[in-house]
C-alpha cells in the first residue's frame, strides 16, 4: 500500500489543478457530466408528476406509477444498479450474487431499527458497513478466480446466504416469515411505543410514510417524504459514481477489463483494484438494502434469491453496462414496466382492442395475454434476450444509434436540399 | 557486475529441459541481444526474468536484488519493463489513457485508491502523458481508441508506455515479429533513439538478424536451453558454433 | 454400517441427476465453448415431455354405455381412453401405467429437435461473444422457457407416478445380509440410478468408439486444428448440442416420479449442476460424472439427522461449501484440464 491508499477516498481533495478542462468544473465534474447529474436530479424531483400522466379515476389511472411505494423502489434499485455497474461495467467481472449484499444490508438495517432507534440513519450506516464487510469476505475468495468461475463462486455464495437465512440463521433472519418491526422491540434510544402501535421509520422526526397530495384538476400527485429522502441518497450515490468513473481508480478498473496482462507488467496489481470495486459495489447494494428496510420496515430472505441477483444484472445490461446513466435508466425501465405490464389483465386487453372486429379482437387478446399480467416474467426474459442479442450496449447505445440515424437523415436531407438549390440556380 | 545477473538458471517442464544451466550478465546501459533458434528457451528465459515463471534452480538478480518469487508487477516496480511479441495495450481505452496508466503506476505505485479526484485534471499526470506521446510522435492520435490503430502504432505506444515508467531495464520479446520491413526499420530507429536519449539498458530477444546486428552491443546465443557463446556482434557473425546452430535449424525446417 | 450404505444409496439418485445434467453442460462447454445457463431448462422440458406424453395417452372421449344406467335411469356416459380403444383394454391400461418410461421414446426426438433448434437459432451466434454474454442470453432463454411451461401447465407440481410395478421399496439390506428393514430403498430410485449409469456409459462409449465421437473429442481438445482438417465441425457440434439436450431431457423424464415436475425445477438443478461442473473441472466429462455422484452422496450424508443435530442446516449449504473449498484449493476442479476457461 502506498501513502495514497491510506487516505479515505473522500478525504483526498486534489489540489485543483489549473483547469485544463475547458470551462472549469462544476462540483468537480466536466460540463457533460454535470448536465447528466442535473438531468438525474430533475428526474428524481419531478418523478411524482412524470409518472402520473393519467387523471385520477380515469380508466388508465391504474397505470400511473407515481405512488410512493413504487417510486421508492425506482430510486432504491437505481442505487443497486449503479453500484453493480461499478463492478460489472468497469471491470467486466459478472457477479451473480449481488442480491446477497442487498439482503445482508437489509437485515443489518432492520436490527438497528429493532435495537437502537427508528431513525433510519444508524440503520443505513449499519447496512452499508455490514454489506461492505460481507462483500470483502466474498470478494476476497471469489476474486481468486476470474471469468465464469467468478460468476459461479458469487452465485454459490449468494445461494448459500439465502439457504442460511432461510433455515439455520432463523433466530437472526426470521427464516421464512422474515423480520418486521414490533412495538415491543427494545430500541434503547427511543421512548417505548404503546402496545399495538405500528412502529414507523423516520429521519429525525420526518415520517418515511408522510405524504402530501397535490391536486391539479383531475390529476393527483403524491409527494412522499421517504421517496425524496431515498432520491437524495440516490443522487449522492450517482454523483459519487460519476466521480469514480472519472477518477484514476475508475480508469484502472477499465484497464483491468481491457488487459490484465499489460496491467501486471505496468507495475500494477489488478487484484486489490477489483476487490475494492467489489466492496464498493457491495456497499452500494447494502445501501439499497438499508433504504428498502427504511421504507417498508420488513425483510424476507427472498430478496437474496439468485433471481434477484439476475434482476440487477438485467437492469444494468438493459440500461447499458459501463455507462453512467445506463443503470439508472435500466432500473427505472424494468421497475416501471414490471408495474405496468403486470397490471394488464384480460379485461383491460379486451377494452383496448374493442375497436377491432370480434373475432380479430379475440385473436389479438389471446396472443398478447400470455405476455402480460402474470406473464410479465416471460416478457422480461424475451427482453433480456433481445437486449443481449441486438443491443449489447443497452438503451444508452440504442439512444446513441437513434441519434446517429436521425442526424444522418437530417444531413442527407440537407444535402438533398442543397443539391436541389444548386440545380435550381443552374437552371 | 551487470545490472541483470542470471546464474545457473534451470527450468524443466515435465520431461523437457527448457533451460539447462544459463549464466548471463547484462552490462548496465548496454544493448544486449539474446538470439537462438526456435525452441532454444529464449521465451522461457524471459518469463523467468519477469516473474511469469519461477526457475527450478539458480538465481536472477536485478541491481543486486533477487527477482525470484516476486510477482510480475513487483518486478516491474523494481525497474524492469517488458514489451511483448504481440503488442499488449489497453485496447478499450484511448491512446492518452493508455499512456496515463504507466504514469500513474510510476507515481502512485502498485495500488492506490483515488476514486474521487478527476483523472483529466491531474496536471502532473496529464502533462507527463502528453509529453510521452509527443516523444513517441503520437500526439495526434491522443483520443483514438488504442485497438483501432495499426500494428506499428500499437508497438510504438507499447514501447512509449514502458518508457513512461522510466525503467532501467527494457526487455523486448521479438519486437519486430510480423512487421513489414519499413516498420521494422522504424522500430530499430526508435530503439536507437531511446538508447541515445536516456540511461537505459535494453535486453532484446530477436529472431531477425538484421535487427540484432543493427542494435546489439553484445549477443548471447542460446541453443537447447544453454548459452552457446556470448560475444560482440562482429565476433558472433563468423562464429562456427552459431552457424552450426542456425544451419541445424534451417535444415530442420 | 447400514446408515452409511443407506446414505450412499440416497445420494445416488440426486447424484445421478446432477451427473447427467453436468455431463450435458460439459459436453456443450467442451465442444462449443458455450456456458449454457438454459441447460436446467432442458432438464425441466424433459420432465414436461413426460407430463405431456402421459396426458396424450390419457386423452379420452365419452361413450354411452348401454349396459349401465345412472340413478335417473338414463344410459351412463363413460370416458374411454383412445389408447384402450386402439390397443385393447388391458394393453391400453398397461401403456398408460407405463407412461413415464414410454415417454423416453417421445422425449428423445423432441429434445434433440429442441436442442438443434436452440443451437441453430441462438447459441451459434454467441460462439465468439464473451462468456458473460453467453451466460446472459441463455439465462434469458431459461426464463422464457420456464415461463412458457408455467403458462401452459400452471405453477403447481404435476404428480407423474411411476408404473405400478415399481411403486414401493426394495429391502436392500436383506441382500447384503443385514436385518430386514435396515436399508429400504424405493425401486424407482434404483431404476433411476441404473438408467443414469446406462446413459453415461452410452455417452462415453459413443465418444470413445465412434468416428463421430473421435472428431468431437478432438474438437474439444483443439477446435482450430480440427477445423483446419476440413471436417465440418460445426455440423457435428450442432448434433452434439442435440445429444446434450437429449441427455438432460431424459434425466428429466425419468426424474418425474421422484419429484413431481414444476416449472422452476430446472433452475433449482441448474445452479447445483454448475457447481458440480466447476467442482469436477470445467471441460472434463469424467470429472462431471464423478463430482455429480460425489456431491449427491455428500449432500445425502449432510442430511442425516445425526449430522444435522451437530451442524444444523449443513445440508442446505454443503454443496456450495465443498465447491468453494475445491475451487480455492484445486482451482481447476477435481479433473480439470489446463488452459480451459483461464482468462
Amino acid at each position: 500500500m502506498t501513502d495514497q491508499a491510506q487516505h479515505a477516498p473522500a478525504a483526498t481533495p486534489k489540489p485543483a489543478a489549473p483547469a485544463r478542462a475547458k470551462g472549469g468544473s462544476l462540483l468537480g465534474l466536466g460540463r457533460k457530466d454535470f448536465m447528466l447529474l442535473l438531468f438525474v436530479a430533475a428526474l428524481i424531483l419531478f418523478a411524482p408528476f412524470l409518472l402520473n400522466p393519467f387523471p385520477a379515476g380515469s380508466a388508465m389511472a391504474q397505470f400511473n406509477a407515481g405512488y410512493p411505494d413504487l417510486m421508492q423502489r425506482f430510486v432504491i434499485f437505481g442505487i443497486f444498479a449503479i453500484g453493480f455497474n461499478i463492478l460489472f461495467g468497469l471491470t467486466g467481472y459478472l457477479s451473480f450474487g449481488h442480491a446477497a449484499f442487498l439482503g445482508v444490508g437489509s437485515y443489518a438495517g432492520i436490527w438497528m431499527m429493532k435495537l437502537l432507534t427508528l431513525n433510519v440513519i444508524p440503520a443505513i450506516v449499519a447496512s452499508v458497513v455490514v454489506a461492505g464487510l460481507f462483500s470483502l469476505v466474498v470478494g476476497f475468495i471469489s476474486l481468486r478466480r476470474s471469468g465464469i468461475y467468478f460468476s459461479i463462486l458469487t452465485l454459490a455464495f449468494a445461494m448459500m446466504s439465502y439457504a442460511l437465512a432461510y433455515s439455520v440463521l432463523t433466530p437472526i433472519t426470521g427464516g421464512e416469515t422474515g423480520l418486521q418491526l414490533k412495538y415491543f422491540d427494545p430500541r434503547v434510544l427511543d421512548a417505548p411505543l404503546e402496545a399495538g402501535v405500528t412502529p414507523r421509520a423516520n429521519l429525525f422526526g420526518i415520517d418515511m410514510q408522510a405524504s402530501t397530495n397535490m391536486r391539479f384538476g383531475a390529476w393527483i400527485f403524491t409527494l412522499n417524504a421517504g421517496y425524496y429522502i431515498a432520491g437524495v441518497v440516490m443522487l449522492i450515490a450517482f454523483y459519487l459514481s460519476i466521480r469514480l468513473f472519472r477518477s484514476p481508480f475508475g480508469m484502472m478498473l477499465r484497464a483491468v477489463k481491457s488487459n490484465q496482462n499489460r496491467l501486471n507488467y505496468t507495475g500494477i496489481s489488478p487484484k486489490p483494484y477489483t476487490l475494492a470495486a467489489f466492496v464498493i459495489s457491495g456497499m452500494y447494494a447494502g445501501l439499497a438494502g438499508g433504504l428498502l428496510v427504511a421504507m417498508d420496515t420488513q425483510v424476507g430472505a427472498e430478496r437474496m434469491f439468485w433471481t434477484a441477483s439476475g434482476e440487477v444484472v438485467l437492469m444494468t445490461i438493459l440500461g447499458g453496462a459501463g455507462t453512467l446513466i445506463g443503470p439508472v435508466l435500466g432500473s427505472g425501465f424494468i421497475k416501471y414496466f414490471e408495474n405496468i405490464v403486470s397490471k394488464i389483465n384480460e379485461s383491460t386487453l379486451n377494452a383496448w382492442f374493442s375497436f377491432l372486429p370480434d373475432g380479430l379482437q379475440d385473436v389479438v387478446v389471446a396472443i398478447i395475454y400470455p405476455f402480460v399480467g402474470k406473464g410479465w416474467h416471460l416478457t422480461l426474459g424475451l427482453l433480456f434476450m433481445a437486449v443481449v442479442i441486438f443491443l449489447p450496449g443497452g438503451l444508452v447505445q440504442g439512444g446513441q444509434k437513434l441519434v446517429t440515424v436521425f442526424r444522418r437523415d437530417r444531413k442527407s436531407a440537407d444535402a438533398e436540399k442543397a443539391a436541389a438549390e444548386q440545380r435550381q440556380t443552374q437552371e | 557486475m551487470g545490472i541483470l545477473e542470471v546464474k545457473n538458471v534451470g527450468k524443466r517442464f515435465g520431461g523437457l529441459q527448457a533451460l539447462g544451466d544459463v549464466n548471463l550478465s547484462v552490462a548496465d546501459q548496454s544493448v544486449h541481444a539474446i538470439i537462438g533458434p526456435n525452441g532454444a528457451g529464449k521465451s522461457t528465459l524471459l518469463n523467468c526474468l519477469v516473474g511469469k515463471l519461477i526457475p527450478d534452480t539458480g538465481s536472477v538478480t536485478f541491481e543486486g536484488q533477487s527477482v525470484l518469487g516476486r510477482k510480475p508487477h513487483e518486478i516491474n516496480q523494481m525497474g524492469i519493463s517488458r514489451v511483448f511479441q504481440t503488442p499488449e495495450i489497453f485496447g478499450d481505452l484511448t491512446v492518452m489513457e493508455n499512456m496515463m496508466i504507466p504514469c500513474l503506476a510510476k507515481r502512485d505505485g502498485a495500488f492506490s485508491i483515488n476514486a474521487y479526484g478527476a483523472m483529466m485534471r491531474d496536471a502532473e499526470i496529464v502533462e507527463r502523458a502528453e509529453h510521452m506521446l509527443e516523444d513517441m510522435n503520437m500526439a495526434d492520435k491522443r483520443d483514438m481508441h488504442a485497438a483501432s490503430m495499426s500494428r506499428g502504432d500499437k508497438r510504438r505506444l507499447e514501447i512509449g508506455m514502458c518508457l513512461a515508467q522510466e525503467p532501467r531495464l527494457l526487455l523486448l520479446d521479438e519486437p519486430t515479429a510480423g512487421m513489414a520491413r519499413a516498420d521494422t526499420n522504424n522500430t530499430i530507429d526508435l530503439l536507437k533513439e531511446i538508447k541515445a536519449s536516456r540511461p537505459i539498458t535494453i535486453c532484446i530477444i530477436e529472431h531477425d538478424m538484421h535487427v540484432v546486428f543493427s542494435l546489439a552491443e553484445r549477443i548471447t546465443v542460446l541453443a537447447q536451453g544453454t548459452p552457446l557463446v556470448e560475444d560482440t556482434p562482429e565476433n558472433i557473425k563468423g562464429h562456427p558454433k552459431v552457424r552450426e546452430a542456425y544451419l541445424g535449424e534451417s535444415s530442420g525446417h | 454400517m447400514e446408515a452409511i450404505i443407506l446414505q450412499v444409496l440416497n445420494g445416488l439418485d440426486k447424484g445421478s441427476a446432477y451427473a447427467l445434467i453436468a455431463l450435458g453442460l460439459t459436453l456443450i462447454f467442451g465442444t462449443l465453448g458455450v456456458v449454457n445457463f438454459a441447460h436446467g431448462a432442458l432438464f425441466m422440458l424433459g420432465a414436461f415431455c413426460a407430463v405431456t406424453f402421459s396426458r396424450l395417452l390419457q386423452l379420452s372421449h365419452s361413450v354411452v354405455d348401454e349396459t349401465r344406467t345412472d340413478f335417473l335411469g338414463n344410459p351412463l356416459k363413460v370416458d374411454v381412453y383412445y389408447v384402450q380403444e386402439i390397443f385393447g383394454e388391458t394393453a391400453g391400461a398397461a401403456i398408460i401405467d407405463w407412461a413415464v418410461p414410454l415417454s423416453i421414446l417421445f422425449a428423445i426426438p423432441v429434445m434433440i429437435a429442441i436442442g438443434v433448434a436452440m443451437e441453430r437459432g441462438l447459441i451459434r451466434h454467441f460462439y465468439k461473444r464473451p462468456h458473460a454474454d453467453q451466460i446472459l442470453v441463455t439465462f434469458g432463454l431459461a426464463i422464457v422457457l420456464q415461463e412458457i411451461i408455467k403458462y401452459f401447465y400452471g405453477a403447481n407440481p404435476i404428480p407423474t407416478p411411476a408404473p405400478d410395478a415399481f411403486v414401493g421399496s426394495f429391502d436392500f439390506g436383506v441382500l447384503l445380509g443385514f436385518d430386514p428393514g435396515g436399508i429400504v430403498y424405493p425401486y424407482w430410485r434404483l431404476i433411476y440410478f441404473l438408467f443414469a449409469a446406462v446413459i453415461i456409459a452410452a455417452v462415453f462409449a459413443f465418444l470413445q468408439f465412434t468416428t463421430f465421437g473421435m472428431v468431437v473429442r478432438a474438437g474439444m481438445a483443439d477446435r482450430e486444428t480440427v477445423t483446419l482438417l476440413g471436417i465440418d465441425i460445426d455440423k457435428r457440434f450442432t448434433i452434439m448440442f442435440g445429444i446434450a439436450a437429449a441427455v438432460a431431457g431424459l434425466a428429466g423424464v425419468m426424474y418425474t416420479p421422484i419429484n413431481s415436475p414444476n416449472y422452476h425445477m430446472g433452475m433449482d438443478f441448474l445452479v447445483l449442476s454448475f457447481v458440480v461442473v466447476v467442482v469436477g473441472g470445467m471441460g472434463s466429462l469424467p470429472g462431471a460424472v464423478l463430482a455429480g455422484f460425489l456431491l449427491g452422496i455428500i449432500e445425502a450424508f449432510a442430511s442425516m439427522t445425526e449430522v444435522l443435530d451437530v451442524l444444523p442446516g449443513i445440508n442446505q449449504i454443503i454443496i456450495y461449501l465443498v465447491a468453494i473449498i475445491v475451487l480455492l484449493t484445486r482451482p481447476r476442479g477435481l479433473m480439470g484440464r489446463k488452459g480451459v476457461m483461464e482468462d
